[in-house]
C-alpha cells in the first residue's frame, strides 16, 4: 500500500474476511466459522455476540493463529495493513501478545500456578522487549500491576495465582497484556468466571484502558448486557455464521434478524413483567 | 508446617517398627536353627547350647525382639563374662559366616551402591525427561514412535540379560571398555568411571523407559492446559512454552516415584551388583541369602525398609518446595 498516512487512518485496524474455520471429521470438514466478514476500527470497541457453541472463540483463536490441531483456517485476517494469514510463525509470535493481546475466561486455569504473577506478567515483556533485564521487566510488571489497581503491586508481584480472588485474577491477566501496550486486546469471556460486581469493575477496567491507550478492543461475550456496557459495534453469531452486524445502538433499538430480538429478550429487564424464558427453539 | 514433620516422623517410626517385627518373625518362626549353622560340622550338643545362649536363642520371642531392638539404639552385649562381647549402636549382630558386625559389613559396601544409584539416577533422569519431552512435543509424529519402540525394548529386556549383553559387546567384543575391576576413584577415575559405566546403563534403561513414558504422558496433558494457550497468547517461542509451562507442572508427580525409586536402588541392585561384580549392598544381601547368613538379611533388610521411608518422607518435602499451592496453603 503506497497510498498516504491519511487514508491509513479510515482503514480498519482489523478487517476480517471470509474468515472459515474447519475441523475435518470421518463425515467431511465441520465449519465452526463460516465465512466470518468484520471490521474492527482503531479505536474501536466490538462485540461478538452468541451463545456457547457460535463459534466465537474460534473466531478469537483464529485471528491469533491459536487454533487447535487440526482445525484449517481459511479466508483473509488484515491486521494494520499486515495479512496475518500469510505470516510465518515466527513473525506470528512477535505479533501475538506484543500487539494483539487476548485475555481468557478463567483466570485462575489461565494462570500458571508454578510461577509468581510478576514472572508471567515480566516473561511476555522479556520475551518481546529484547536485552530487557529482569529488574527492569519486574518494575514493568509492577507498574502495570498499579494500573489495574491491584493494591501493594510491589509486594503482591511476588504472590501466586491461588492468593488471588477471582476479580483480582482477571486483573492480573490484563496486566499482563496491558504491559506489551498493544494496539488491539481481544477478551473472550473476560468476565463470565467471575461474580455480577467484579464483572462491572473488569468491564470499566477494560473500557478505562481503551481508552487510555486509544487500543481497539474485540469483546467475545454470550451476555448482551456485557458488550451494550463496552462496545460501539456488534456482531451477532450462530452456529458459525453471521447473524447481523451493526452499531451497537442499531442492534439494540432496532434489531433486523428475529434471533438478534430473541438475545435481547433474554436480557432480564428491570421493567419487564415476568413471563417464561423463551428459548432459541421456539424459532427453529 | 512442623506438626507435619511431626505427623510423618511419626508415621516413619511406626513403619519401621512394623518393617523390624515382620522381618524379625520371618527369620525367628520360618527359619532353621542359626546355631547349628554356626556350630558347623564337628559340633556338640554342649557346644549348640552355648552358642544359643549367647545370642540369647533360648530367650523367648519377644525377649528376643526387645533385645534387637534396644540393641539397634543402644547397642547390646553378647555372652557374658570373660566371652561378653560389646555390640555397639546401631547392633544388627554378627554375620554368621564372617563373624563381621553387620553394621560394619553394610557401611563398608554402601559406597559402591550409592555410587551406582547415583550415576544410574542421572543417567535415567536426563533420558527419561528428555525423551519424554521431545515425544509430547512431537506427538504422533516419527521421534515419538521411535521414542516409543526404545521404550518398549527398554522395559522388557530384563536387566541380567542386558547387564551380560553389554558385557560381552563392549567388554568382549568390541573391547572399549576394560573388564570390570573395582578400582577407587582417586587411583584411577577413568578407569573408574568405565568400570561403573555399564552397571548404571544397565539400571538406568529400564527406569529410563518408564520416564519417558511418563514424563510424555504429564506434558501431553499439562500442554492441554489454560495456562499453556496463555502462554502462546503472550508470544513465548515453542522452546520456553514447553520448558516452562509445560514440563515444569509435569516434573511434580516424577519428583514422587523418582525419590522411592532412588531409595530402593540406594538399598541395593541385586542382579546388577552380582553380574558386574560389584560389592554394594545388593552383592552383600545375594551373598547372606544363598549362605542363609539371617543377620545379614536382617539387616539388608531393615536398611532397605529405612531408605524408602526416608525417601517418601524427602519427597513429600520437595513437593511442598516444588509446588507452591502446598508451599503457601491458602494463606493470602
Amino acid at each position: 500500500m503506497s497510498t498516504a498516512k491519511d487514508t491509513a487512518a479510515a482503514e480498519p485496524l482489523l478487517r476480517v474476511r471470509d474468515l472459515t474455520v474447519a475441523f475435518p471429521t470421518a463425515q467431511g470438514p465441520v465449519e465452526v466459522v463460516k465465512s466470518l466478514d468484520f471490521d474492527v476500527a482503531r479505536g474501536g470497541a466490538l462485540g461478538i455476540v452468541g451463545e456457547s457453541g457460535s463459534g466465537k472463540s474460534m473466531t478469537s483463536l483464529a485471528v491469533m493463529g491459536l487454533l487447535p490441531k487440526g482445525a484449517e483456517r481459511t479466508g483473509r485476517i488484515e491486521f494494520a495493513g499486515t495479512e496475518l494469514t500469510a505470516l510465518r510463525e515466527r513473525a506470528m509470535r512477535a505479533v501475538r501478545g506484543d500487539r494483539i493481546a487476548m485475555i481468557f475466561q478463567d483466570p485462575l486455569s489461565s494462570l500458571n500456578p508454578y510461577y509468581t504473577v510478576g514472572t508471567q506478567i515480566a516473561e511476555a515483556y522479556r520475551s518481546h522487549r529484547r536485552g530487557v533485564t529482569r529488574r527492569q521487566a519486574r518494575a514493568v510488571a509492577i507498574a502495570a500491576m498499579e494500573r489495574v489497581r491491584i493494591r501493594d503491586a510491589a509486594r503482591r508481584v511476588d504472590h501466586y495465582p491461588h492468593q488471588f480472588s477471582g476479580g483480582m485474577r482477571q486483573r492480573v491477566m490484563i496486566a499482563m497484556m496491558l504491559s506489551m501496550e498493544p494496539e488491539l486486546i481481544i477478551a473472550d469471556e473476560p468476565t463470565t468466571a467471575l461474580d455480577v460486581t467484579v464483572q462491572a469493575q473488569i468491564l470499566d477496567l477494560l473500557a478505562e484502558i481503551r481508552a487510555d491507550t486509544g487500543a481497539g478492543l474485540v469483546l467475545i461475550t454470550h451476555d448482551l448486557a456485557v458488550v451494550s456496557e463496552v462496545t460501539d459495534h456488534i456482531v451477532v453469531m450462530r452456529d458459525g455464521a453471521l447473524v447481523e452486524q451493526g452499531s451497537a445502538e442499531r442492534i439494540f433499538t432496532d434489531p433486523q434478524e428475529p434471533y438478534t430480538r430473541m438475545l435481547l429478550d433474554a436480557v432480564p429487564r428491570i421493567d419487564d413483567e415476568i413471563g417464561l424464558l423463551r428459548t432459541t427453539e421456539e424459532d427453529r | 508446617m512442623s506438626r507435619f514433620l511431626f505427623n510423618r516422623l511419626l508415621g516413619m517410626v511406626v513403619v519401621l517398627f512394623l518393617v523390624c517385627l515382620f522381618t524379625f518373625v520371618v527369620f525367628f518362626v520360618l527359619s532353621p536353627d542359626p546355631a547349628v549353622q554356626i556350630c558347623g560340622k564337628n559340633c556338640t550338643p554342649e557346644a549348640i547350647d552355648q552358642i544359643r545362649e549367647n545370642l540369647g536363642l533360648d530367650q523367648p520371642f519377644w525377649t528376643q525382639f526387645w533385645t534387637f531392638i534396644t540393641g539397634l539404639f543402644a547397642g547390646r552385649t553378647y555372652g557374658t563374662g570373660a566371652n561378653a562381647i560389646e555390640c555397639a549402636a546401631p547392633c544388627l549382630g554378627y554375620s554368621f559366616q564372617t563373624s563381621q558386625p553387620v553394621a560394619d559389613m553394610i557401611v563398608q559396601r554402601l559406597p559402591v551402591s550409592a555410587t551406582i544409584a547415583i550415576g544410574a539416577a542421572v543417567l535415567w533422569l536426563l533420558a527419561g525427561v528428555a525423551g519424554g519431552l521431545v515425544s509430547a512435543v512431537r506427538e504422533g509424529k516419527f521421534a515419538d514412535r521411535f521414542i516409543a519402540g526404545l521404550t518398549l525394548t527398554g522395559m522388557s529386556v530384563p536387566n541380567y540379560v542386558l547387564a551380560l549383553a553389554l558385557q560381552f559387546l563392549l567388554v568382549v567384543t568390541l573391547g572399549w571398555l576394560p573388564f570390570p575391576q573395582a578400582v577407587p576413584f582417586g587411583d584411577d577415575p577413568v578407569q573408574w568411571f568405565a568400570n561403573f559405566l555399564m552397571p548404571w546403563i544397565v539400571l538406568a534403561i529400564g527406569a529410563a523407559a518408564v520416564y519417558t513414558r511418563l514424563t510424555r504422558a504429564n506434558v501431553i496433558e499439562s500442554l492441554q492446559e489454560n495456562y499453556v494457550r496463555t502462554a502462546r497468547a503472550k508470544g513465548l517461542s515453542p522452546g520456553l512454552v514447553w520448558r516452562r509451562h509445560a514440563l515444569r507442572p509435569a516434573l511434580t508427580p516424577i519428583v514422587t516415584i523418582f525419590g522411592m525409586d532412588f531409595a530402593n536402588l540406594l538399598g541395593g541392585a541385586l542382579i546388577t551388583e552380582t553380574v558386574f561384580g560389584l560389592n554394594g549392598i545388593g552383592k552383600l544381601a545375594a551373598d547372606s541369602i544363598t549362605k542363609n547368613d539371617q543377620p545379614v538379611i536382617m539387616g539388608v533388610t531393615l536398611l532397605a525398609a529405612f531408605l524408602v521411608v526416608v525417601g517418601a518422607m524427602v519427597v513429600d518435602l520437595l513437593y511442598t518446595a516444588i509446588d507452591p499451592r502446598v508451599r503457601v496453603g491458602s494463606a493470602k
